[in-house]
């Protein structure tokens, strides 16, 4: 899809005056960490699986050209085809190709954040083939034209008036008497347009929450059963899939199913969970005839053995959404591009490039809770900061923020030379601020005092002087 | 596509070689990876699971109810269509049925319960209620462990607005790596994956509106679990 990552900080300043957005995003960004923290707490193995969903991933990307060719052939063997893509543009055509040889009106759609990056709806659209989504979530913000909000909660920024106009905006039978007040309406509504599209589909079209390089499996994780509806009615089965998805085996996948619910929703486990190997099989009274596995690479590799190798550890659970200060605070949209949050920040670069998505690895206090929360231990703060290392190298920021970092790091390598700048700035700010006790503006620092005030210093000098006077808590 | 594969492959080859080979980037393990394959083992399992027989029904029971599934027990397979009836009638809903194949007469004596009428086959979205066998039950989350086939068509789970499950008491295990183990022993020469696994905790749900809970978003509205505890359970 099209970003407007590049204008991040009109995005951020339009997000921040939204007051429908706000209540939006309080209420997930309470709802989720309440419920992760309750479930988490009734297992007191958490955190030893996040470590073995981590070492699991590890092994997997250190070892990642056998598990493929190994999932490949279990593909094969089961009946299926797999479709190799280095670029988004490869997937789009592969899709499109194994739609029209299935001669496609219609193509029902789990919700795949693949298919957000590569952009397959505008695709199968502009050749005459009608994606429909069927997420809920999805299917809502598809009828809006937008991009999701969200990992797993993708029109979590809507409310539920904003969701019923669209309706009557889109479902034209709808006759005008018809309440949409309430979400059970909305979603009876939904539900009722969607499965005459389930059963009328040619393809459905799935992501994949993993592959199984044992058994050529792919996994598939909902709450509303949709995916499930959306491969076992057609004729075809597409899945779309980046190629660190994979995992060894079962076992492997099971012990990060144990960690992905619990880190997103907050759930013991999600409500269906499928594992689906190949076509139909012969006596099967249902499923599809075909089963094909695109498996996209779109810049992985590039990632595999360098500074963002970890980042292909990522299960998109949410948790570092749902944890992130900045997050809470403008919500998805305003990351302009289909991931947010602290993942996207570290994502959104590598795969859009730095030049147009230099704002988000910026975009953040690094405080730290990402990683804190992350199943697979993703060492997000320390990704965001190689970013900016990485931007100050190219000299892609400002001049008056690369001589100030330089500045900066002239001081703070010689203590002598800080102590002594810090010495003559506490006096003299604790000398002009003695009448008042605070600062209504100073030069420099007029980001912060715009807003509010700076309270002046206390007379008697710097912590580290009054230290060294002996100003120790204890004894004094 | 054949260059695509061979280029991608190539690419994670140099990856790997550039960090320092597989063997220095993956300190993790000391299972190579085709040996990982070749032999599958558990990772850490929760003890959460690890009970007795009775105690592991009856958290199978607490976990299922936790997810919204409704339970109830019989005490054989005759039992069923009983239970089910009564399940129905409660709910008011319609006294029709579309059972699988493996569990259609004479497997359940279905006719026994005159109020029901009773098809077999996989759904079409025109029935209003489905039954189906479970593999498993996994009493560490209260999850069902459906298996694709002829006898047990995957769109009775899934298109039916009400859904019931029937399960042995033995066939519930205390965590999902034993129906792993299990339906490994089952299979022939390495292929034992049905071309569906479906594992079910609780009815269909969506929070996707205003993050408001509703049952019944896609699948069933409804999932309710008949237990079954004729077979002696394992000690």
């Amino acid at each position: 899809m099209e970003s407007t990552t590049a204008a991040f900080r009109e995005n951020t300043a339009k997000a921040l005056g939204d007051a429908k957005l706000r209540d939006a995003l309080s209420k997930l960004t309470d709802g989720f960490p309440a419920s992760r923290r309750e479930a988490i707490a009734r297992l007191p193995e958490f955190d030893a699986l996040r470590d073995a969903a981590r070492d699991i991933k590890d092994h997997v990307l250190a070892n990642l050209d056998f598990y493929l060719e190994s999932f490949e052939a279990r593909v094969v063997e089961a009946g299926g085809t797999v479709h190799w893509c280095r670029t988004a543009a490869e997937a789009r055509t592969a899709i499109l190709r194994t739609c029209k040889t299935a001669g496609a009106k219609t193509v029902t759609k789990g919700k795949s954040m693949i298919g957000e990056e590569i952009a397959i709806n505008e695709h199968l659209e502009e050749h005459g083939i009608e994606p429909v989504e069927t997420d809920l979530g999805e299917y809502i913000i598809q009828l809006r034209h937008e991009p999701p909000s969200h990992i797993i909660a993708p029109a979590i920024h809507l409310s539920k008036e904003q969701v019923a106009d669209t309706f009557r905006d889109k479902h034209r039978h709808l006759s005008p008497g018809r309440s949409l007040d309430e979400p059970r309406a909305l979603l009876d509504e939904a539900r009722g347009e969607l499965r005459r599209k389930f059963i009328g589909a040619d393809v459905g079209l799935t992501g994949a929450n993993m592959l199984i390089a044992e058994t050529g499996s792919i996994v598939l994780v909902t709450n509303e059963g949709n995916a499930d509806l959306t491969y076992s009615i057609p004729r075809v089965h597409i899945v779309i899939a980046s190629l660190e998805k994979i995992v060894p085996t079962l076992e492997d996948a099971t012990t990060i199913l144990r960690v992905l619910a619990r880190s997103a929703t907050g759930q013991e486990m999600s409500v269906y969970t499928t594992f689906c190997t190949g076509p139909k099989r012969q006596d099967d009274l249902d499923g599809p005839d075909e089963f094909h596995v695109v498996l996209l690479d779109n810049g992985r590799t590039g990632m595999l053995g360098g500074e963002f190798h970890e980042m292909l550890r990522c299960i998109r659970c949410g948790a570092c959404l749902n944890h992130c200060p900045v997050y809470k605070a403008i919500g998805g949209h305003a990351y302009g591009w289909v991931y947010s949050g602290p993942m996207g920040a570290v994502l959104i670069p590598g795969l859009i490039g730095l030049e147009e998505a230099g704002h988000l690895p910026n975009a953040s206090t690094l405080c730290g809770k990402c990683e804190d929360v992350c199943p697979m231990r993703i060492p997000l703060p320390r990704m965001l900061r190689t970013w900016r290392r990485r931007q100050f190298e190219r000299r892609q920021t400002s001049y008056p923020s690369r001589a100030g970092l330089r500045a900066w790091s002239l001081i703070a390598r010689r203590p002598w030379l800080y102590r002594l700048g810090a010495d003559i700035v506490v006096a003299v700010l604790a000398a002009l601020g003695r009448a008042r006790g605070r600062f209504r503006w100073l030069p420099l620092a007029g980001g912060w005092t715009q807003l509010r005030d700076l309270p002046a210093p206390e007379e008697g000098g710097t912590f580290i002087s009054r230290y060294h006077l002996g100003e120790h808590g204890d004894g004094a | 596509m054949s260059d695509a594969r061979n280029d991608i492959l190539g690419a994670v080859k140099a990856a790997l070689k550039q960090a320092g080979g597989a063997g220095k980037a993956d300190t993790t393990t000391v299972v190579s990876a085709s040996q990982r394959l070749g032999d599958p083992r558990a990772n850490l399992i929760p003890a959460r699971g690890r009970l007795g027989a009775k105690a592991r029904v009856d958290l199978f029971i607490r976990e299922a109810e936790q997810a919204s599934a409704t339970v109830a027990r019989v005490s054989s397979l005759s039992g069923v269509p009983r239970e089910v009836a009564r399940f129905l009638a409660k709910n008011n809903l319609p006294m029709t049925l579309k059972v699988a194949p493996g569990i259609a007469e004479p497997a359940i004596p279905w006719t026994r319960e005159t109020l029901l009428s009773v098809d077999e086959g996989r759904a079409d979205g025109s029935e209003s209620a489905s039954v189906s066998r479970a593999f498993a039950g996994i009493a560490e989350t209260g999850t069902l462990v459906m298996l694709s086939g002829s006898d047990n068509p995957t769109t009775l789970n899934f298109l039916p607005p009400t859904h019931v499950v029937v399960i042995s008491a033995s066939e519930i295990t205390g965590d999902y790596e034993e129906s792993w183990s299990q339906l490994r022993e089952k299979g022939q020469e390495g292929r034992f994956m049905p071309r569906a696994v479906n594992w079910i905790t609780g009815p269909s749900r969506t929070a996707d509106i205003e993050q408001t809970l509703l049952m019944g978003a896609h699948g069933p509205q409804r999932l309710h679990i008949v237990i079954v505890d004729e077979e002696t359970p394992a000690p």
